[in-house]
């Protein structure tokens, strides 16, 4: 257990937003800011049901490593791999600057 | 067999094809007339592809003729959820940040499909991303119950149920991460499974939860599941979660309907208090007829469940914001740049394409879990979610140890009217609290119908439960249920459904 769960603030939300690349609108982080507290206090109570003894599970059923052979098999064609792009460029994705503004 | 084609079961429908009683196209066709008159009304279907059904029944019809060897239910049309790729064939997921996005590969399961011979007739509607309960989450407007338009039919596989349910397809796929198969199975009187975690390929299947997704059958029978249960599962090697062994034998299971000496379970926690009477009361008469066949019945104890429901809410949405995290305007999906900035970034057009083509619930879910993940509470959420369902695993177990199968009702609730709980998230998700502890622990579920709430004459589901990979015993115990149901009740549940008028 970390830190005691506490509430969650408006200004959580804005900072969850940006972490999420979404860019929210006031209404909608308003609506989040009251709404994720209650759901929090809900959900919150899976900290008391378990002690440090109790190892955690990802999956359901256990997961191995899965190797195959090496060899080649058919893939996308670069034209069908491209043809849902928002745009593309001498078959590669165009994307708009990778560099902030500032 | 012309008049009511699509009232056949598709048992039935594969029998007639191959002593070419009918044809898939006239089956087909029957079909794709009744969508077309009916969906109006009930809006299960974001996409139908009427052309390349009959040309896919066309193609079994010729191979019949030629007196080649047809898997069973070749030129049996199927609907499927639209959150599994179908090459060539739209698939949304119900959200608009996929709108018009044409799939370059199907999924393992739609290849199945393809390869069997199943003319597909479209894909079915759904909340966005398979997150809800009701199918109102869906950008593209939600599904009707047939067995009362103005409410809702379950959710997330809200389209796949009904149309099923509205005769529109004799089978359905459907994909259930905390009870999208089941629920929505329960809601609309028809029958739905989902398979042990594993059993059925996730390849191609839009993901939400990865841990907890599971592709599986949306029947009107119990039969009719298994045989489309035997024909989607099985080892694939594009999922490092597919299971190795052989697929369990569903379909034998579901011919035996015995259930004479089974040990059947009754959850005590999935009960009383917020369920309603008629649920209760179609439950406890299931299980009398259950144990007058034979059934030796008891009352099991799973304390963990008090804790499963806030497990899920933080594992389910943690796996979301992680795999939605892909919707990134670069390679597919729609892009949309921020208003009033030049030559914005790569970054705010990110951020605004998924501001503009995610709804709410979406959202709410991906801030949900970026918070349960982030540095410093992720041990109190995550982490103690993930120690949840290794309590809840051992507790299931215990029970298994002293049962065959567990049963409760699938749903605290029969359908609710549309809207009634758009506002209010967390009760939408109590109404989750009997399925979503298979997802956590990968057992396989089933929900089958039995009969009508007195109070409002709307469809009541059983589910029942079974250890991992013993999905037979569902099947079994189901079909053992549905005879001794329709005996008594003269008929099925769903000729007792409403007719729905045709929109044209």
């Amino acid at each position: 257990m970390s830190e005691p769960v506490t509430g969650i603030s408006r200004e959580d939300v804005v900072h969850l937003a940006g972490l999420a690349r979404i860019d929210l609108s006031d209404a909608e982080l308003d609506h989040l800011a009251t709404e994720l507290p209650a759901i929090l206090e809900h959900v919150a109570s899976v900290q008391e049901a378990a002690g440090d003894d109790v190892p955690a599970m990802s999956h359901p059923v256990p997961v191995d490593n899965v190797f195959r052979e090496d060899v080649v098999r058919p893939s996308l064609a670069p034209a069908d791999a491209l043809a849902a792009a928002p745009a593309s460029d001498q078959q590669r994705f165009l994307v708009p600057k990778i560099l902030g503004e500032g | 067999m012309s008049s009511d084609l699509t009232r056949k079961t598709a048992d039935e429908l594969a029998r007639a094809l191959s002593a070419e009683e009918v044809s898939s196209v006239e089956v087909t066709r029957a079909l794709v007339d009744r969508i077309e008159s009916v969906d109006g009304s009930i809006h299960a279907f974001l996409h139908v592809d009427a052309e390349g059904a009959l040309a896919a029944a066309a193609d079994v019809d010729r191979r019949r003729a030629d007196g080649d060897q047809l898997p069973y239910l070749a030129g049996v049309p199927i609907a499927i959820k639209d959150v599994l790729a179908t090459k060539g064939m739209p698939t949304t997921c119900g959200s608009k940040i996929l709108d018009g996005w044409i799939p370059p590969y199907d999924a393992t399961v739609t290849a199945r499909i393809k390869a069997a011979g199943l003319p597909i007739l479209g894909k079915t509607n759904m909340d966005e991303f398979a997150m809800g309960s009701s199918t109102e989450h869906s950008a593209y407007g939600p599904t009707h119950n047939p067995w009362d338009t103005t409410r809702i039919p379950g959710g997330s596989g809200g389209g796949s149920a009904a149309a099923v349910a509205a005769f529109e397809a004799p089978l359905a796929i459907g994909t259930d991460t905390g009870g999208s198969i089941r629920q929505p199975g329960a809601l609309t009187g028809t029958v739905g499974v989902k398979p042990t975690y594993g059993g059925v390929s996730r390849y191609g299947l839009v993901a939400m939860a990865s841990s907890l997704d599971q592709a599986g059958p949306v029947t009107r029978t119990v039969l009719d599941a298994a045989l489309l249960h035997e024909l989607i599962a099985g080892h694939d090697p594009m999922d490092s979660t597919s299971i190795p062994d052989a697929v369990p034998a569903v379909v034998a299971a579901a011919r035996r309907a015995d259930v004479k000496g089974l040990r059947i379970g009754i959850v005590r926690e999935l009960g009383g208090e917020g369920f309603q009477p008629g649920v209760e009361a179609r439950f406890t008469e299931a299980v009398e007829l259950l144990t007058s066949a034979g059934a030796e019945v008891v009352e099991v104890s799973i304390p963990s469940l008090r804790y499963a429901l806030g497990a899920y809410y933080l594992v389910m949405p943690s796996e979301a914001s992680s795999n939605l995290a892909k919707f990134d305007a670069m390679r597919y999906g729609v892009r949309v740049p921020p208003a009033g900035v030049d030559d914005p970034s790569a970054e705010q057009v990110m951020a605004s394409s998924r501001d503009a083509g995610f709804g709410d619930e979406v959202k709410r879910r991906i801030i949900l879990g970026t918070y349960a993940l982030s540095s410093g509470y992720y041990d109190a959420y995550y982490g103690s979610a993930q120690k949840v369902r290794t309590i809840l695993s051992r507790d299931f177990a215990a029970a298994f140890a002293d049962v065959d199968v567990l049963v409760s009702p699938t749903s605290p609730t029969t359908a609710y009217p549309l809207g009634d709980k758009l506002d209010d998230p967390l009760a939408m998700y109590l109404g989750d609290v009997a399925t979503i502890p298979a997802n956590l622990v990968g057992i396989p579920g089933l929900s089958l119908p039995v009969g009508l709430a007195d109070e409002d004459d709307l469809p009541v589901g059983l589910q029942f439960l079974a250890p991992q990979k013993a999905d037979d015993r569902l099947y079994n115990a189901a079909a053992a249920l549905e005879q001794l149901l329709e005996q008594k009740w003269g008929g099925t549940l769903l000729s007792r459904a409403p007719e729905l008028e045709a929109i044209r």
